[in-house]
């Protein structure tokens, strides 16, 4: 059995033995995404687990081992992970975590301290946690990102993006439901099988998967009916998670509406950008901007694939790029605003407003920090330039019912129809230029 | 015909219209969270008693509405929404809509860009707010509104939420301040509350509609939104029933209405809410249960074949007084456990009064006062002594059990942990404002499903799926036995399951204990919500260990009252006698001190013979009209060190620099920069309250830190002076001072010029320069900030920039070095006097005195000094903490926890802002730090009001408990 080795802090080393012996438990915030990527730990010879729990349970073991005034999210992770533990499914001596950390100046750059904290007080503190990041925090000689890995990972991420923007658009309106979620699962299976023989990644084989996808997703029978449609933003976990945002998407697919969440690649670009802005603003090495611009281009390559394949059919909306995106908030929030989701967020509720989803869920777990100033505090400069937008805040957080997040949206909602039979057939032209790849989609109606 | 049904947290309201939409019907009724029942009689009695109403169209609203409109297929309407449509119906030219419900409070902007406003989750209620302050007041709450009309004074009462208001109210109580000024002060922080935490921003103008109960039912409430807008809002017919006529005119399904009532009453929700194990599974499990906790018990002897001395503890808690007395052995002769009502004193004074008639035969040797009101009593009568309640509580549970490890009490507000080690108390807990009132939440919540708090308690013992309702607030806990209502979950599930929501908000949010062990095994329970067998049960089982209730749990800090007066007995006591007792009168009066810019609002409470006893005050000086201490206070010093900065005139443009968040640290830096480059400056002032409220219509996110919202006023008073150009940079990073992993600010101090500058119309007439600005890197910055002047100003060379910059940095190094010069004076000083020195830790920006409520002066009163954790943070190496440190001002806070290890006469007291997610992180850590030293934690939490009877009562307790560590 692998020894206990720790490093001169005391903090418990994923070693080399532990990659063999040991079982790395995942916490799922994107299903498809997070299936995809898991594949491509699997090629590298880990064995992981992706905790897809959904307990009631979860909570009470976050409360239990988290401050209580910590975020919503954090508590949720962690609860998972110790609910995973204490279940009996993994033997907690060949069982490993791991965890995100971005190393930004929001509080999440701290859930892995507060995971060990909460793993010494619920008596595992011999179950290693590994800190996945890119800014080269908490070394492990039994975990090493290479850069194909990366490049890897990133092309689950992008695949992830592209069916759950195409599932979201196209699934509203089948003819034969579950036809999408058919589709989905078969995608899920073709890349997974892919990734885990260290394959579907590169340009060319993102062009030809995307457009397949592209192309399937344009042949399932739809029926055009005017739905309201909703965007979702927010703070990333409560966001894309079901778990921390007591399945929102789920909810609101029985409200008739349609779903428009943006994808996870511009969250990437904007932590990569990130470095690029701060050296920018206050100074820095020429070396380090210049790496990062490569890694930037290389996302905005494959950003591309992914909106040339989404741009073969017309009955879709098409995403905007990340540097579209960005230009929108351009004199409204500064590109220095990068902690949490920064001026991205805000970027988004934008980028929504103009492919017509005006109808804005901004999620956050309660007083999350960074959706102070760039969501919730950003939400009257949107609405004054933007008449139309109807946007709602919601809380997330272990005490708050979920009757009353519902009862909120509902009135989102119901201005949200009003609006819509209001103006049944007026829709705004988008004003962004696309880099001239731009279309001006959402003019084009959905049907066939 | 259409039938709107309104289905609120404790109210159905019904309406009937005919086809020109004339109201034919309505009923207004409570349903006790028997709502299935409720609804299908309301629907009987229209299909029975209204002509035609067989088959009319129905829709639903209200948020307890939800489940049934779903499982009925019945048409459901939000229920802001249904009152935009009836408003939009029935009152044309309506520009705004102010809704004040249940637990619901709305704003609709219906002119112009039409916008919705509910309360936030934290806001919590209104309507129920109101009742729970008239139960406070312990009266009916027709009568709230009549006593208001008599109001003479104002008193600030916390607007964020209602339990925090009763934190607020209750030492108002206590200090006898008049509950007309209480019910009155209980509107405008209603109308303060709906103001900051709804409307952000925009202003509430125009034809203004007053809807919902409390509106309807409280004048005075009208009248007081009438003054704080300036307007005079319209009050319409069936101001009750909008949200039900929105409904009915949004209807337009017909469905059978017999056939609806019969599958109402069928309608049973999945059922799908968490729970619990039952808390007794069979009789014998509690009666074993009970047989074992009759076994704790204090001796009781017939006080009429007593003789002799006997002593008295009094224990003037929040909500209760209670009063014991015992004789030679401790042994208990009489007691007394009753309602404050608001006012203690002719309570205990009724009390001695019987006890002289009596037993004359009886002489009082001494007597002890304790608790919250504990100052005023002990100067109302005269008493002997009066101890922290801290220690009144450990004295009693050593009666019970000599090595007692951890004591546990919640009463109706509060409550109160200890860890004892060695006999002394270790570390103190207490509940912070946001989840106070556990205990007095169970009664109110008893009374509002129409028990009482005996029958209610009972209820839960045996119920087989105790609801999971989260341990959070109590404002929380409203609305999760609502959506556990919806769930379907019965009284008996969410009778146990409150129960264990108190306990589990003792554990998890006030202790923040993980396990039993950390606890320890004999643990001592107490205080009035411990009676409560559901309650007990509870705890036992969380934790797995068998506690020890003594069976005078509510009467402990009394009884412990009276046994430090046996310790402590003299040949008679200076208790008012029957005679005095008889001349005994008590009025109050009101004043402002002018001492200082504090101006505190004293309430003054005079007493015969000239004696009188003043509260409100947060130092010495209007009590003995000596100059506040100064002498050992770092805040003070501070503050007159900023205030050297004055505003001056410069060859060049006036810039004004608001005096918030880091530039409270950083004046002296921008002051010398901008000065250097011939600026003129006009800061902003300390801040007040209403230079406060002068800005809180723009703030948008009502649970933000205080600090930050302060901002808004200082941006407006800038505004006000005709400052064209504000200079406010954002800044992700702060200077590295080496303590920590990187540096960051946090994001609210890193950013929050980006929501002043998209939420204050001013603003846009003005140049706000809010660039992103990094003084982190000194060689960089004059390059950098170079280029963003020149954006804004003319003619300003990088020349002059890089020698302001150098000035820049030395003012800032020289003003940190002078704080740290006086504080090593002070601790110098402190030493000599072998004074206690408390290391005062928060941010910079807690040196205002509006944000620290002073409390700095109440340390410098009990007679320590006062440092800030700056003066000795830089005398620490930078060393591993288990988080990631990585912002500047909270590695100074580890750095002065480590300092102050080895340091005999210090002690640390952390003040963190309400809403501070930071303070999530740091404040565990700094305790871990102080715990692996042994040194005792303090926390206060501040917000935009303080609870002063708590903070002294937590700071007493710290240097009584200290006292004890070093004897």
């Amino acid at each position: 059995m692998a020894e206990l080795k720790y490093d001169k802090n005391g903090r418990l080393l994923f070693t080399k033995e532990m990659k063999d012996e040991y079982t790395i438990l995942l916490p799922m915030m994107l299903p498809i995404h997070f299936r995809l990527v898991q594949k491509v730990f699997d090629h590298y010879g880990y064995k992981t687990v992706l905790l897809d729990t959904t307990d009631p349970e979860i909570a009470q073991e976050g409360l239990k081992y988290v401050h209580n005034d910590t975020c919503y999210p954090a508590l949720l992770v962690i609860g998972q992970f110790i609910h995973a533990l204490k279940s009996g499914k993994y033997d907690i001596n060949k069982t490993a975590l791991m965890i995100t950390q971005t190393g930004g100046g929001c509080r999440a750059s701290n859930y892995i301290h507060l995971l060990r904290k909460a793993l010494k007080s619920a008596g595992f503190e011999n179950v290693p946690v590994i800190s996945l990041n890119l800014s080269g925090l908490e070394k492990n000689s039994g975990f090493k990102l290479s850069l194909s890995m990366i490049k890897r990972m990133i092309g689950g991420l992008v695949y992830g993006d592209i069916l759950m923007l195409l599932n979201n658009q196209v699934s509203p309106y089948e003819v034969n439901k579950g036809s999408c979620k058919k589709l989905v699962n078969k995608w899920t299976n073709i890349l997974a099988n892919q990734l885990n023989k260290g394959k579907g990644f590169g340009v060319k084989k993102f062009r030809k998967n995307m457009n397949s996808i592209a192309d399937d997703f344009s042949k399932i029978k739809i029926v055009h009916s005017n739905k309201v449609k909703v965007g979702i933003v927010g703070e990333i976990y409560v966001k894309y998670s079901a778990l921390g945002n007591n399945q929102l998407e789920q909810f609101l697919a029985g409200q008739d509406c349609e779903v428009l969440i943006p994808g996870i690649l511009g969250f990437m670009s904007f932590k990569v950008d990130n470095r690029l802005e701060d050296i920018k603003l206050y100074g820095g090495s020429h070396i380090k901007s210049l790496v990062i611009k490569l890694l930037l281009n290389y996302i905005e390559k494959i950003e591309r694939v992914l909106i040339d394949a989404v741009k073969r059919s017309p009955i879709f909306t098409v995403p905007l790029t990340y540097k579209s995106t960005k230009s929108l908030v351009d004199g409204l929030i500064g590109y220095g605003n990068k902690m949490g989701e920064g001026w991205l967020l805000t970027a988004e509720m934008l980028e929504l407003i103009h492919a017509g989803y005006n109808n804005i869920i901004c999620a956050q777990p309660f007083g999350c920090l960074p959706n102070h100033i760039c969501g919730k505090g950003m939400i009257r400069k949107i609405k004054e330039l933007n008449p139309n937008a109807n946007i709602v805040a919601i809380d997330y957080d272990p005490g708050s019912p979920k009757v009353n997040q519902e009862n909120r949206i509902k009135l989102m909602l119901a201005i949200a129809k009003e609006n819509l039979s209001n103006s049944a057939s007026q829709v705004k032209p988008i004003s962004v230029d696309n880099n001239a790849t731009a279309l001006n989609v959402s003019e084009l109606p959905i049907n066939t | 015909m259409k039938i709107g049904l309104d289905i609120g947290s404790t109210t159905i309201k019904c309406i009937v219209i005919n086809d020109n939409l004339e109201v034919i019907h309505k009923s207004y009724e409570r349903h006790y969270s028997r709502i299935k029942q409720k609804l299908s009689e309301i629907l009987i009695f229209i299909r029975d008693n209204i002509k035609d109403s067989k088959n009319a169209e129905v829709a639903i609203s209200g948020s307890a509405g939800m489940g049934i409109a779903e499982y009925c297929n019945i048409q459901f309407v939000q229920e802001v929404y249904a009152t935009r449509v009836a408003a939009n119906m029935f009152n044309k030219g309506t520009d705004v809509i102010v809704e004040l419900g249940g637990e619901d409070a709305k704003i609709l902007f219906l002119s112009g860009n039409t916008e919705v406003r509910m309360n936030g989750s934290c806001a919590g209620g209104t309507g129920a707010f109101i009742d729970q302050m008239a139960t406070l007041l312990d009266v009916p709450i027709e009568k709230i509104n009549e006593l208001s009309k008599q109001h003479e004074k104002i008193y600030t009462i916390a607007s964020r939420c209602g339990v925090f208001a009763k934190s607020d109210i209750q030492p108002l109580l206590n200090q006898g301040a008049k509950k007309s000024d209480i019910a009155a002060s209980i509107f405008y922080a209603v109308v303060n509350q709906t103001i900051a935490g709804l409307a952000q921003g925009r202003k509430i103008k125009g034809n203004i509609l007053y809807l919902g109960g409390p509106l309807t039912f409280m004048s005075e409430l009208r009248h007081s939104f009438d003054t704080v807008l300036n307007t005079h809002g319209v009050c319409p017919e069936n101001s009750l029933y909008y949200v039900a006529l929105g409904a009915a005119i949004c209807s337009n399904e017909k469905c059978d209405i017999g056939s609806l009532a019969e599958s109402i009453k069928n309608y049973k929700s999945s059922s799908n809410f968490a729970f619990n194990e039952p808390l007794f599974n069979t009789k014998k499990d509690y009666k074993d249960f009970t047989d074992r906790h009759s076994l704790n018990k204090v001796d009781f002897k017939d006080i009429n074949s007593y003789h002799g001395n006997v002593y008295i503890g009094i224990d003037a808690g929040s909500t209760t007084i209670k009063a014991a007395i015992v004789g030679e052995n401790l042994e208990l002769l009489d007691s007394l456990y009753l309602k404050n009502n608001g006012n203690p004193l002719p309570i205990i004074k009724d009390f001695l009064e019987g006890f002289y008639k009596q037993y004359p035969h009886l002489s009082i040797s001494a007597c002890t006062a304790t608790g919250y009101g504990e100052e005023l009593i002990k100067n109302a009568f005269n008493i002997d002594y009066g101890i922290v309640e801290t220690i009144a509580h450990l004295t009693a549970a050593k009666y019970f059990m000599p090595n007692v490890e951890f004591i546990i009490d919640i009463g109706g507000q509060d409550i109160k942990c200890f860890k004892v080690r060695n006999g002394n108390i270790d570390n103190i807990f207490l509940n912070e404002a946001c989840s106070s009132g556990c205990g007095s939440f169970l009664q109110t919540f008893a009374n509002t499903l129409g028990y009482s708090i005996e029958d209610f308690s009972k209820l839960g013992l045996f119920a087989s799926k105790p609801v999971d309702l989260g341990s959070r607030c109590t404002v929380f806990m409203n609305s999760s036995v609502k959506q556990a209502q919806k769930d379907g979950a019965t009284i008996e599930d969410i009778a146990a399951g409150l129960s264990l929501s108190v306990v589990k908000n003792a554990l998890y949010k006030v202790i923040r204990a993980t396990s039993p062990e950390s606890i320890g095994k004999n643990v001592v329970v107490q205080g009035g919500t411990f009676l409560n067998d559901s309650v007990l049960r509870a705890f036992e089982k969380e934790l797995s260990i068998n506690v020890i209730r003594p069976n005078i749990a509510g009467l402990m800090g009394a009884y412990g009252a009276a046994i430090y007066a046996k310790q402590h007995k003299k040949d008679k006591s200076s208790i008012l006698g029957p005679k005095e007792l008889l001349e005994f009168s008590h009025n109050t009066t009101y004043a402002t001190c002018n001492g200082c810019s504090n101006n505190c609002k004293l309430t003054i409470n005079n007493f015969k013979n000239n004696r009188r006893y003043i509260s409100g005050n947060r130092c010495e000086r209007p009590i003995n009209n000596k100059e506040a201490n100064d002498r050992l206070n770092i805040y003070s010093y501070k503050l007159s060190l900023l205030n050297e900065y004055k505003n001056v005139k410069g060859k060049r443009e006036q810039i004004g620099l608001p005096r918030v968040l880091n530039m409270y640290e950083l004046l002296p830096f921008w002051y010398k920069f901008f000065t250097t480059l011939g600026f003129g400056i006009t800061v902003s002032p300390l801040s007040t309250r209403d230079l406060y409220l002068s800005g809180q219509q723009s703030i948008p996110s009502d649970t933000i830190c205080f600090p930050a919202k302060l901002a808004h006023g200082h941006i407006e008073h800038l505004l006000a002076n005709n400052v064209k150009t504000i200079f406010y940079p954002c800044m992700s990073y702060n200077i590295d001072e080496g303590l920590g992993d990187n540096h960051y600010n946090c994001p609210v101090v890193a950013y929050y010029p980006e929501v002043l500058s998209s939420n204050i119309e001013g603003i846009k007439s003005i140049t706000f320069i809010k660039d992103y600005v990094g003084i982190h890197r000194r060689n960089d910055f004059p390059r950098k900030i170079h280029s963003i002047l020149s954006k804004y100003f003319n003619n300003i060379t990088l020349k002059e920039v890089k020698l302001a910059a150098t000035k820049a940095y030395e003012e800032y190094d020289l003003y940190l070095a002078k704080i740290r010069e006086k504080g090593n004076e002070i601790i110098k000083t402190a030493d000599k006097e072998n004074k206690k020195i408390i290391v005062l830790a928060g941010r910079p920006y807690h040196l205002d005195p509006e944000i620290n409520h002073s409390i700095d002066k109440i340390i410098t009163s009990l007679g320590a000094a006062v440092i800030s954790e700056d003066v000795i943070s830089s005398n620490v190496d930078k060393f591993p903490v288990s988080v990631l440190n990585q912002w500047t001002y909270h590695s100074r806070l580890y750095s002065a926890a480590k300092y102050i290890s080895n340091k005999k006469n210090m002690n640390l007291v952390q003040l963190v802002s309400f809403g501070c997610g930071v303070d999530a992180i740091t404040t565990d850590e700094v305790r871990a730090i102080l715990e692996t030293n042994n040194k005792i934690y303090t926390q206060i939490k501040i917000d935009e009001i303080s609870n002063q009877g708590a903070v002294k009562i937590r700071l007493r307790s710290l240097l009584s408990a200290i006292d004890e560590q070093w004897s």
